[in-house]
């Protein structure tokens, strides 16, 4: 799609032999098992995997908000793990949008002060009104958290995530916590992202009904990836269902 | 307005509750601070300028009869300034309508020329014309206790003749801030009376043309008090002169000393402690409180905001929470201050009242607790930031709990899981348990030090009344008199028992170390006016020997066996006869005992030993006397118009007087300290129960939805809560211990000492009120979690 693949695909994130171990108490959880990955600009990926495959691992450590105990992560050309706390709020700051499952609205602003909060540190943002335009909720911009729906959260959340035009869009289980129709909504957000934006969006997921929107999709299994699929045509969100 | 900052107003709002109580809890410490500092410095400088503009004497002295040109010999003093020379006599007044025998005290005011030294304040009225007998200026306070006005008349038994003087003025002095009667404990404005009368007048009647009998003094410079002292007691001595003496054992001024010394350790002491209990449960509350914050600081780092922009959010947070308390704080403390003071300049008849507002009490109040404060909250976003915001967005890992050691144990295998859960929240957490154990244990210890001074002050009166000084009146006499005048005394109607005294003003030397000082000459066996041992036993005088209190025995590092130097300064028949037998080598007498006192500087003496010592014959300076109070008219009228008596001290009646005015004063204090405390203990139980509640608040929705009752529910926070409540009373209660053993170290002077004592209903006092708090602050939160939305709590964590 959108003659990337064969005509040399540019690299966004380039991942090596990353590990990662979690000490908890005496549990020693190794979340990272050496990890080879390429994301190349524009393209929607999706990791599927069960809880504890290490998906959300990566995500954390490609967003800069964890560190790798070995291995590299470079972000075109750059090494996250050389970055110090300042690099990588900077890193975080400008590149990178995330969209978590429980949403992390900050409950004391409405829906268009939750944009403002990034749009107000970012270089050359979109306005709130146009991300959240963009989402559909130009209608419930003065809402607080406490007033949407489930879905209406995590589109602001999506709006949050991309009103700063990041290079970058990770999603962790963005439609977790959603039922079908207002998941496909939050889908079909991401999906307009993706598409008008350019922006290189990694969404894991636990449902495989999802993986038909992207363009690839990454299996893991216990800290690998265990399969890469291609998928010779992206369904739009209104076609799949769960 | 950043959203950020939109954020913080709005969570500001939401939490108004805890933010209300903490702001609260650090208005308390603010505010002792300023009300303390605040009413000391504005009477300090009240005093200061009243002693200015009026002229207050540096050095005083007063004789028999002095010829006048002795003045000009006085004044030549190198280092004297300014001198005034007067008539001063006391004398037994008598007003219309009030049954008791007052004293009272003439003092000259020049005919033809202003005051020098001691000027009055003219309140209302006039001076009296020069030369009249029969008029005269009173002292407003005790205008004021009878109601007298100008025009009114009072009468006074003066040389001997009962004479009618008509009031023509009302005046303030400040030789007379606290106006206290000769030999009473405290000031009594219906029983003593200043009355300035004209100096011809005064002369005439005392016969004292061309002379003088009291003599003040300013110093050109104070450093040389000593020196002139010396000198002026070398020129008066020939006329009768008893020891001149600077203002340190002035009477009014002593009083006033000891007072603003003692609201000067209730500034220094109390305060800190508040203002410093208060920052430390600030400190920890707010800690706790951004602990909970974790995940909101996480999802700013994730978001891409900085550190030092995270950081000073949380640092604006903690800083318009500080206002708050400031602000109410100082608007608190400088209302109470004002209220203080002016119930002190009151009962002190300062004529005007300076109040003194520094801005460095305001600044130091507002940057301890503000600093404390801030602290508090950075320390805890900085450890939040110092997680990976991946880590700080999750809820903390579950803790790893064990099981007691008394459960391994198998002691409490009879307890529920409930119960158990409750338990193992303060093992697992020693450290928050210990932290909410202090700040109960801290808020109880305010309350012991708020009340203390009341127990000790019962305890003196009680040792000072009913166990030593157990005579209802003294009776104190213009000159000494043989010990027959015991007779006249006990023939008096009502009298049923009667006891001698002799006071002679000394000078106790050991070493290097002096002191002037009154030694009281007592029977073998009192039984009015007793002396106490120090186990509070009443003790009989040896046949030899000076027995002295602790606080002096303190002062001049004297202990039993010493032997003390003691020079005679006045009160003997050598000064009264004017003959030049005059003492002047000083004698040695040994300590025979130790024994308490709770007021003045006091030393005793077997009173025929005494006696002998001073080779004056069995004579007695006045009388202790009980009477039957069914004779009390016909006993006091009998008084009135007794010309010998110089004065009169009613013991009983002074004590009322004194439990009234210490009703005004203290409680007054003691009131705004407890309802202080009060609000401190309320504030960290509410706040420890809400953080409680927050951080559980998981743990106890997932006990609801797994079909336990609210009640149930409630029962883990109550029992945690309960269990930590109790543990805090003995470290409260000895911590009050502590912190009440420093304040009275403040409290102690020569004209009184408090012992330290602490009865059991104050440490329950305290106890229950935090127990109640505690009980109020549970309840308020047990209403929350019957609030509980249990679906969104579960639903927004995995």
């Amino acid at each position: 799609m959108n003659g990337r693949g064969e005509s040399g695909p540019v690299p966004v994130f380039s991942v090596r032999g990353l590990t990662k171990v979690y000490r908890t108490g005496e549990v020693e959880v190794h979340a990272l098992a050496g990890l080879d990955l390429d994301l190349v600009a524009g393209e929607m990926v999706v990791l599927l995997g069960p809880s504890g495959s290490g998906k959300s691992t990566l995500l954390n450590i490609l967003g800069g908000l964890d560190r790798p105990t070995s291995g590299t992560v470079r972000f075109r050309g750059q090494e996250l793990d050389a970055l110090d706390e300042q690099g990588l709020t900077a890193f975080r700051r400008r590149h990178v949008g995330f969209v978590f499952q429980f949403y992390n609205l900050i409950p004391s602003l409405t829906a268009r002060e939750n944009v403002a909060l990034v749009t107000e540190i970012s270089a050359d943002p979109m306005t709130a009104e146009a991300a959240l335009d963009l989402v559909g909720l130009a209608g419930r911009m003065d809402h607080f958290p406490a007033q949407l729906s489930g879905g209406e959260q995590q589109r602001v959340a999506i709006a949050r995530a991309i009103a700063k035009r990041p290079e970058v869009l990770l999603c962790d289980e963005p439609t977790g916590a959603l039922d079908s129709k207002t998941g496909i909504r939050v889908l079909e957000a991401l999906t307009a992202v993706n598409l008008e934006l350019g922006t290189t969006t990694a969404v894991i997921t636990h449902n495989a009904a999802i993986k038909d929107i992207a363009d690839r999709v990454i299996l893991f299994a216990d800290g690998r990836i265990s399969e890469t699929r291609v998928n010779a045509r992206r369904l739009a969100p209104s076609e799949v269902s769960w | 307005m950043s959203t950020l900052d939109k954020k913080l107003l709005r969570d500001l709002v939401h939490m108004w509750a805890q933010a209300l109580a903490i702001a609260l809890v650090m208005a308390a410490g603010v505010s002792t601070l300023v009300l303390a500092v605040g009413a000391y410095r504005s009477l300090e400088e009240t005093r200061a300028a009243y002693y200015e503009r009026h002229a207050f004497a540096d050095v005083f002295a007063t004789l028999t009869r002095a010829p006048r040109h002795l003045a000009d010999e006085i004044a030549a003093i190198p280092g004297v300034a300014t001198l005034e020379t007067r008539i001063a006599r006391s004398a037994l007044v008598d007003v219309t309508g009030f049954r008791q025998p007052l004293t009272g005290q003439a003092i000259s005011l020049p005919d033809h020329r202003e005051l020098r030294l001691n000027r009055l304040y003219l309140r209302k009225g006039r001076l009296p014309e020069p030369g009249a007998t029969s008029e005269v200026v009173v002292n407003e306070a005790f205008a004021l206790a009878h109601g007298l006005e100008l025009g009114d008349d009072i009468a006074a038994i003066l040389n001997g003749r009962k004479r009618s003087l008509r009031i023509v003025g009302v005046a303030l002095s400040p030789e007379f801030i606290y106006a206290i009667g000769p030999g009473d404990l405290m000031p009594d404005d219906r029983r003593f009376v200043v009355m300035w009368m004209s100096e011809k007048a005064l002369a005439a009647i005392f016969d004292l043309e061309g002379a003088f009998n009291s003599v003040a003094l300013k110093l050109a410079d104070p450093a040389s008090e000593a020196r002139v002292i010396e000198r002026l007691d070398a020129l008066i001595r020939r006329y009768g002169g008893a020891g001149s003496y600077g203002r340190e054992d002035h009477i009014s001024h002593a009083f006033l000393d000891a007072e603003l010394k003692q609201l000067y350790a209730l500034a220094r002491v109390i305060p800190p402690i508040f203002l410093f209990v208060s920052a430390f449960l600030i400190n920890m509350t707010l800690s706790r409180l951004i602990e909970l914050e974790r995940e909101q600081i996480g999802l700013l780092k994730a978001l891409g905001y900085a550190r030092g922009t995270i950081a000073a959010h949380y640092v604006k947070l903690v800083l318009l929470v500080s206002l708050v308390g400031i602000l109410i704080g100082v608007a608190l403390g400088t209302w109470f201050g004002l209220g203080l003071t002016r119930l002190y300049a009151e009962f002190f008849h300062f004529p005007f009242l300076i109040f003194e507002r520094d801005a460095d009490v305001y600044l130091a109040a507002a940057a301890i607790s503000a600093g404390a404060a801030v602290a508090g909250g950075l320390k805890a976003v900085l450890q939040a930031l110092r997680l990976p915001p991946a880590v700080a967005m999750q809820p903390p890992a579950p803790p790893s709990y064990r099981r007691l050691l008394t459960e391994r144990l198998g002691l409490l295998s009879s307890l529920s899981q409930l119960t158990r859960i409750s338990l193992r929240h303060i093992v697992r957490w020693p450290l928050r348990a210990a932290f909410t154990v202090v700040g109960l244990a801290l808020a109880a210890s305010l309350m012991i030090v708020s009340l203390f001074s009341l127990d000790s002050v019962e305890h003196m009166i009680d040792v000072s009344f009913s166990l030593a000084q157990r005579q209802d009146a003294t009776l104190n006499l213009s000159v000494l008199q043989d010990k027959r005048v015991l007779d006249a005394v006990a023939d008096l109607p009502g009298v049923m028992r009667v006891e001698p005294y002799r006071s002679v003003w000394v000078r106790l030397r050991n070493g290097h170390l002096e002191r002037k000082l009154t030694i009281n000459g007592k029977p073998a066996e009192p039984t009015l006016a007793r002396v106490v041992d120090t186990r509070l036993r009443p003790t009989p005088l040896p046949p030899t020997g000076l027995m002295v209190d602790e606080h002096v025995a303190e002062i001049l590092s004297l202990r039993r066996g010493d032997m003390v130097e003691v020079e005679i300064l006045g009160g003997w028949r050598g000064a009264e006869r004017q003959d030049g037998t005059a003492r002047r080598g000083a004698i040695e007498v040994p300590v025979t005992d130790i024994v308490q006192s709770y007021f003045g500087l006091t030393a005793y003496m077997q009173i025929d030993a005494l006696n002998a010592l001073l080779d004056d014959g069995p004579v007695v300076s006045g009388v202790h006397f009980s009477y039957d109070p069914a004779a009390e008219d016909a006993l006091f009228q009998a008084i009135k118009s007794t010309p010998a008596v110089a004065s009169i001290a009613m013991l009983r009646l002074s004590l009322a007087k004194f439990r009234e005015t210490l009703a005004k004063n203290i409680d007054m204090m003691v009131s705004i300290y407890v309802g202080l405390a009060m609000v401190v203990a309320m504030g960290v139980v509410y706040n420890s129960a809400r953080i409680q509640l927050s951080e559980q608040a998981r743990e106890l929705a997932s006990l609801r939805v797994l079909g336990f009752t609210e009640a149930e529910v409630s029962r883990v926070l109550l029992v945690e809560l309960t269990i930590l409540v109790l543990l805090a009373q003995p470290l409260g209660w000895l911590l009050g211990y502590l912190f009440s053993w420093i304040t009275i170290q403040g409290f102690s002077s020569d004209l009184y000492r408090a012992p330290f004592v602490i009865h059991e209903a104050t440490y329950a006092r305290a106890s229950l009120v935090v127990m109640v708090s505690a009980a109020v602050s549970a309840l308020a939160v047990r209403r929350r979690i019957g609030r509980f939305d249990l679906v969104s709590v579960l639903k927004t964590r995995d």
